[in-house]
């Protein structure tokens, strides 16, 4: 059952509930925030359109930074911004940043400490027709692993906006994970979230999905289907990936027995990593992972890929059956 | 802060940050010394008088800014900042150990003055130029200087930072490129290429003003030059020795990354008496 508090929209599996890339929530978000701060400013890499930075380039053209296809300058001018009090937000593909510029990352904005907000779109395989080079699989990996650094990973473009405002209200450096394509806007301004805080949306105690990213709606839609078989499954919004919310995680460990985690990502080194290191110190329990095992993507619409990389609702029916197999 | 006025103070102020740097290295007994050395004269310059700083008002919204993109530059910053009263003198002996503010790569949120954290090379000139074009969102009249190694010229990065910089005429810029002809692997030409440093600046729509990095006059005169300008940004080339001011260390690229006592020579006194000779040619 959904639970209530998560104040989820009502009938989130009808054909027509409301579709919007997470990136569309951040463009929204970037707006609000700057309305209310005026030290926000934008950089865009030649991607402002799509990195949905353009409302703010037209709203506000003074606090916009086109830097043309220099990633690694984008991110170190940001930390020259943040240094004299601006908050820059750096959007760019996710490949690019923080692909091309970790070196930036880890010693200019991390150890430096710097207020820089690093907008990473296009994450995921559901990039889709651009193939391998530019779904980012990795940026999980690659960011949670850095001090400081404060990685986010919302769910839908709601959330996406709200994690915009969180970051903008943190003092200090921030990822954000976006993707491309369309997906189910099933959370509402009600919904509550909060950085260093999972959300339990769906209650079950037979297996608990951990998931991040698009991927959440289809854990539910995963939970909903084995609820015919007589299935009970938690699902878990794992968007604060860094701070990551342990006692949330160990208690579904202690309370279900058998762990999913499910991302648009490597499982190594992202969420199923991340969840696996916190329940081996804590609570462990068989945990079996949906997500890239240690492969590229290609070319294909993201309906496609999912099915054939199995990060969808059916991969994860199968995976909550295998771990329950596995309990102890 | 009060400025020193005379050349004559300026050099001897020059020396003191030489026996800092010396002392320092020595007692850590790992770091980079051509280099520091090379850069009294221009730190001596910059802390002493050209900047608008002042300790007691460090995060003055109107004070200069000195960036230094060399990080492991570190010890003549740490002793230009000790010596204009950031922290204590005292403490430049504490640089590289355990517990020690005095990182061994320069840190911002660790030490008192410094403008932002560097080491990994390629990176400083970006948020100086971050810094300048923030400054001119605001209308502030500060200037923004960034210390640029020639080494670091091998980076893309930099080179996106000229761009970047030229395209957006950051006129409360200027770049200081340290041009001491050496990098950890041998003569800069011969580990890559630099030149022409003046023309690849220009094309990129900044002014150049070549100076001696030793001469401090020279170095004071081309900051109120690149001040007056306008326009556009200013690179000062300045030439310098490595190892200035220690005979067996001056131009010798393998005195780059080792502190004075950690190598034999041709032309060095035994290691045990480095420091010793160093600061006997440093007596003022």
């Amino acid at each position: 059952m959904l639970t209530k508090e998560s104040h989820l929209k009502r009938n989130i599996f009808g054909k027509d509930i409301e579709m919007a890339p997470t990136r569309d929530g951040y463009g929204i978000g970037l707006v609000e925030v700057a309305e209310k701060n005026v030290n926000v400013v934008a950089l865009s890499a030649d991607l402002t359109e799509s990195t949905r930075a353009a409302k703010f380039r037209d709203l506000y053209p003074d606090r916009f930074i086109q830097m043309g296809v220099a990633e690694q300058n984008m991110v170190t001018v940001a930390v020259g911004l943040a240094l004299q009090g601006k908050i820059p937000f750096v959007s760019t593909y996710a490949v690019f940043s923080p692909g091309r510029t970790w070196d930036q990352i880890r010693i200019s904005v991390c150890y430096n400490n710097a207020n820089v907000k690093l907008a990473g779109h296009h994450a995921g395989l559901s990039v889709g027709p651009d193939g391998a080079t530019h779904q980012a699989l990795e940026d999980l990996a690659l960011t949670r692993v850095l001090p400081r650094l404060t990685v986010l990973a919302p769910c839908d473009a709601e959330e996406a906006r709200k994690a915009t405002h969180a970051a903008a209200a943190i003092k200090g450096p921030v990822y954000l994970r976006f993707s491309r394509e369309k997906s189910p806007v099933f959370t509402t301004a009600q919904t509550p979230f909060t950085v260093g805080k999972a959300r339990v949306l769906h209650d079950g105690k037979d297996a608990v999905i951990i998931a991040c990213g698009p991927l959440v709606y289809e854990a539910l839609v995963a939970a909903d289907r084995l609820v015919e078989k007589g299935i009970s499954v938690r699902v878990i919004n794992m968007a604060s990936i860094k701070p990551m919310d342990e006692e949330t995680v160990e208690r579904a460990a202690r309370e279900c027995r058998a762990v999913v985690t499910a991302e648009e990502h490597q499982v190594a080194g992202g969420l199923g990593g991340a969840v696996a290191e916190t329940l081996a110190r804590s609570y462990p329990v068989p945990v079996e992972m949906v997500g890239m095992r240690d492969s590229f993507g290609e070319s294909g619409q993201p309906e496609e890929l999912w099915r054939k990389y199995r990060l969808n609702a059916a991969a994860m029916v199968d995976a909550v059956i295998k771990v329950i197999k596995r309990k102890h | 802060m009060k400025k020193l006025t005379t050349l004559d103070s300026l050099s001897r102020m020059a020396n003191t940050l030489r026996r800092d740097v010396v002392t320092m290295l020595a007692e850590a007994g790992s770091g980079h010394t051509a280099g520091p050395l090379g850069l009294a004269d221009i730190a001596a310059a910059m802390y002493f008088n050209v900047l608008n700083i002042d300790p007691r008002r460090k995060n003055d919204p109107d004070r200069d800014r000195l960036f230094v993109s060399c990080g492991h530059t570190a010890p003549i910053w740490y002793a230009a900042l000790a010596r204009a009263g950031f922290f204590p003198v005292e403490e430049l002996k504490t640089l590289r150990k355990l517990g020690s503010r005095l990182q061994g790569h320069i840190d911002r949120l660790t030490v008192p003055g410094v403008e932002s954290t560097a080491a990994s090379l390629g990176q400083g000139l970006s948020i100086a130029a971050g810094c300048a074009y923030a400054a001119a969102m605001d209308g502030k009249n500060y200037q923004t200087y960034c210390v640029v190694s020639d080494g670091e010229h091998d980076e893309g990065s930099t080179w996106e930072a000229v761009n970047f910089a030229g395209y957006y005429k950051l006129q409360h810029l200027t770049a200081i490129v340290d041009r001491n002809n050496i990098q950890i692997d041998g003569p800069t030409e011969k580990v890559m290429g630099k030149e022409p440093l003046r023309e690849r600046y220009e094309a990129f729509g900044w002014h150049v003003i070549e100076i001696d990095g030793h001469n401090i006059e020279q170095i004071i005169d081309a900051c109120q030059e690149a001040r007056a300008i306008g326009e556009k940004p200013v690179c000062l080339i300045a030439h310098t020795i490595p190892g200035k001011g220690v005979d067996f260390m001056e131009g010798d690229y393998r005195w780059h990354g080792v502190a004075p006592g950690g190598l034999d020579t041709e032309k060095a006194p035994p290691k045990n008496k480095q420091l010793e000779a160093a600061l006997r040619q440093l007596h003022y």
